[in-house]
């Protein structure tokens, strides 16, 4: 394991690795829930938690250098001052690094409008797998040839590690707004998710609560959600006065027509952050009643919510599991957790079957496989459920020729016999 | 879908593709150079899917811009493609990878892909990225494919992600400092200067667009017009030196448009020598000259393609035998 404090550390250690044919993986905060940082075998383990430096903040032109490890709320925090702010903004923030974010495609509550990090990356430099030290993308809005810097951002540290990244900042909204809903059923909730975008309104974050959570945050933080309700939506809206304030209006107009029971309007800043906090403390709020919780994350279109979280009820059911959602429901991202003892005998296998079978759901109701924390080791083996044998080959070819030696984390993101050929010497059964 | 599958066994049979759209983008790559028989394939055309309420659309690659568009004002969106000329098919827009005036609001054309499926050089359908509007499920095929030039794979199908379109859009005019504008205004859709005047467009609810007009006494306008001249081009350059290279352009004869913020520069000239020159004002501003239109001797891109053996390594894995639209996109070499 080593710690770089530099691009040029990075490329030394990928140079060494490379030399003795030695897997490396790259590592930043450890948050990801894929397993994309997790070293298998006896890799070399490049972590940039050293590399925690904002170089520069161009508040004119909205634009930050920061190295790798930079923690993801540390950047909106220095741009404070300027009104600017970062706008992926994954649950865990506090902890999660800049480069770890690249390294997944991370997403968060307020990527809903703004989109996830590949649309605020402006740039890389990367150390390549064979320890060249390039620029992929650029500050121009244009650079000849491939977006090889959208290629690289969300490939899991298969094609070369980040050891210097340009991010977009965005303006902060002049004003803001959030709303807590709260329905007697999932259904309702769903419904009124879908009937906010019908009706033109693209909310800042758009996040939805099950009763279970709900009830536990409410426990843990106190912010007022109400412990009787089948669902809550918390909902952002943000911008110029009078769009924010219709936007608003037709919010609560919808929630009504689909029988919310309450739409608070948070008064101030104050109550607005304390909405948030029982959000984003959710997966903390968990240890109070099991030591122990598997997150998942899938995405569904946002039309099918209501049947995909009523399948993932009954899987989780079956397997005698609680489970609890909490997620983006704007853009069809679950987060099912499904809560346990991990001293209980037995129970790895009916977590792992249930969550396997939530997976599966979501891909048959027309989802992916993952949101925003990436395939790593833990959906590695699932990515023929959406992707054909042509599909895998077509990426794996991809990734050789970024990583024409096989050294960068080896083992990720790609299920063994990707390759077309490979497929044909591998014993049957390998990879399906 | 026979369609797709057609042009993949043309593909498959051909010894070399050129790739073809609507024409409306021909001046963009170096010309495609084969020395055997050539075969011209298209994208089908057709609109697969309107999904309003996931805010995507499913369309066939071949389809015209104008087409997509109407189909989703239907249903009260938008996907802001906004090429200059609205025959384009959607597929040649990717290739090309123009992003609309708007971009400044609406982020780059690379972000509205979500999904695309593309018959590779050597003759299979290949799919990447996925249907929802948020997904890290493998490799980002749609960004990769967003202005590859038609050199890895001929885009067939794709998902695009839709928005509401703004309840108003509308241009202003004003004579103050474009830096001002983008320090006060909140998100324009676009900054358009052209060294006198700024043109605004301004989207989003009536009332706040009024009172950013009232604010900064911006006075209604129609649409500027992109700069005239039978050869034209699109400079690239970091947007804090616009106003460097504005003091550049401006003792060329050239007309150009600023999209301030961004970076673009649209440039056109009566003769091609003076697109060269602004070509020769980008570059030492940092930046570089597409060459969109005429100037048939400039060279297409002006520089060498950047990591121009990781190019070669990718290109090979679409297209290991060289066969679509050879020569579009040199990447190993550049003509002077």
């Amino acid at each position: 394991m080593c710690f770089p404090e530099s691009i040029e550390e990075i490329s030394a250690a990928v140079g060494i690795a490379c030399r003795h044919r030695v897997p490396f993986v790259a590592r930043g905060s450890g948050t990801g829930l894929a397993g994309g940082a997790t070293p298998v075998g006896d890799p070399l383990v490049i972590v940039t938690t050293r590399m925690n430096r904002i170089l520069e903040i161009d508040a004119a032109d909205r634009v930050a250098w920061v190295e790798p490890g930079v923690c993801n709320l540390d950047l909106s925090r220095s741009a404070r001052h300027l009104g600017l702010h970062y706008a992926p903004d994954p649950s865990s923030q506090q902890a999660c690094s800049i480069g770890g974010n690249v390294g997944t495609n991370a997403g968060g509550p307020h990527c809903l409008r703004d989109g996830v990090t590949s649309a605020h990356v402006l740039a890389v430099d990367v150390v390549l797998a064979d320890g060249v030290i390039t620029r992929l993308g650029g500050l121009a809005p244009d650079t000849p040839g491939y977006d090889l810097r959208g290629c690289f951002v969300g490939s899991e540290g298969t094609m070369g590690i980040a050891g210097r990244i340009a991010v977009r900042l965005l303006p902060d909204p002049p004003a803001v707004r959030t709303l807590l809903l709260d329905f007697a059923s999932v259904a309702a909730a769903a419904a009124t998710v879908s009937g906010i975008i019908a009706a033109g309104i693209v909310p800042a974050a758009l996040e939805m609560m099950d009763a279970p959570i709900t009830r536990l945050v409410e426990d843990f933080v106190g912010a007022g959600y109400p412990r009787d309700a089948e669902a809550v939506l918390l909902v952002e809206v943000s911008g110029l006065p009078e769009g924010v304030a219709a936007e608003v209006s037709g919010i609560g107009q919808v929630g009504r027509d689909h029988g919310a029971r309450h739409v608070r309007v948070a008064a101030d800043d104050a109550e607005r952050e304390l909405l948030w906090k029982g959000r984003k403390s959710a997966f903390g709020a968990i240890a109070r009643i099991a030591p122990d919780y598997y997150l998942h994350d899938a995405v569904v279109p946002r039309t099918r919510l209501v049947e995909v979280l009523a399948r993932v009820r009954e899987i989780a059911a079956a397997q005698d599991l609680l489970v609890m959602n909490v997620f983006h429901a704007g853009d069809g991202n679950l987060h099912p957790l499904l809560v346990f003892d991990a001293r209980e005998p037995g129970i790895w296998e009916r977590v792992h079957a249930a969550g396997n079978g939530i997976v599966r759901a979501c891909v048959e109701a027309g989802g992916v496989l993952s949101g925003e924390h990436g395939i790593g080791l833990e959906k590695r083996d699932l990515m023929p459920l959406v992707f054909d044998p042509d599909d895998l080959d077509a990426q794996a070819r991809l990734r050789d020729a970024f990583d024409p030696s096989g050294l960068a984390n080896p083992e990720k993101v790609l299920p063994r016999g990707s390759r077309c050929g490979e497929a044909t010497r591998a014993p049957e059964g390998t990879w399906v | 879908m026979s369609a797709i599958e057609d042009v993949a066994r043309s593909v498959e049979r051909a010894a070399a593709v050129e790739i073809t759209g609507a024409g409306t983008h021909c001046g963009i790559g170096a010309p495609v150079v084969t020395e055997g028989p050539l075969t011209r394939v298209a994208a089908p055309a057709g609109i697969v899917d309107v999904q309003p309420a996931d805010m995507t659309v499913r369309v066939l690659a071949g389809t015209p811009v104008a087409s997509l568009a109407a189909a989703l004002a239907e249903h009260g969106q938008e996907c802001p493609l906004d090429p200059e000329d609205a025959r384009a098919t959607v597929g040649g827009v990717l290739a090309c990878g123009v992003s609309g005036p708007r971009r400044l609001r609406h982020g780059p054309l690379r972000d509205a892909v979500l999904e695309v499926r593309v018959v590779t050089g050597e003759g299979r359908v290949v799919r990447g990225g996925g249907p929802t509007v948020k997904n890290v499920t493998g490799y980002d095929l749609p960004r990769l494919l967003v202005g590859s030039h038609g050199t890895l794979g001929v885009v067939v199908e794709v998902v695009l992600r839709t928005q509401p379109r703004a309840e108003t859009g509308r241009w202003f005019t004003t004579t103050a400092a474009p830096g001002e504008l983008r320090a006060r205004l909140y998100r324009p859709a676009c900054l358009a200067w052209d060294g006198a005047r700024t043109h605004v467009l301004l989207e989003g609810h009536a009332a706040d667009v009024d009172a950013e007009a009232r604010m900064l006494d911006l006075v209604p306008t129609a649409s500027p017009s992109r700069p005239p001249g039978a050869h034209r081009g699109r400079i690239s350059v970091e947007a804090r030196r616009i106003g460097a290279l504005a003091t550049r352009l401006r003792d060329l004869e050239v007309t150009w448009l600023a999209e301030v913020g961004v970076g673009t520069v649209h440039v056109g000239a009566t003769d091609p020598g003076a697109l060269d020159a602004a070509r020769f004002a980008a570059s030492a501003e940092g930046g570089w000259l597409l060459r969109e239109a005429g100037a048939p001797d400039l060279d297409p891109f002006g520089l060498p393609v950047p990591n121009s053996a990781l190019h070669e390594r990718v290109r090979a894995a679409f297209d290991p035998l060289g066969k679509l639209n050879p020569g579009r996109l040199p990447i190993a070499q550049v003509q002077t």
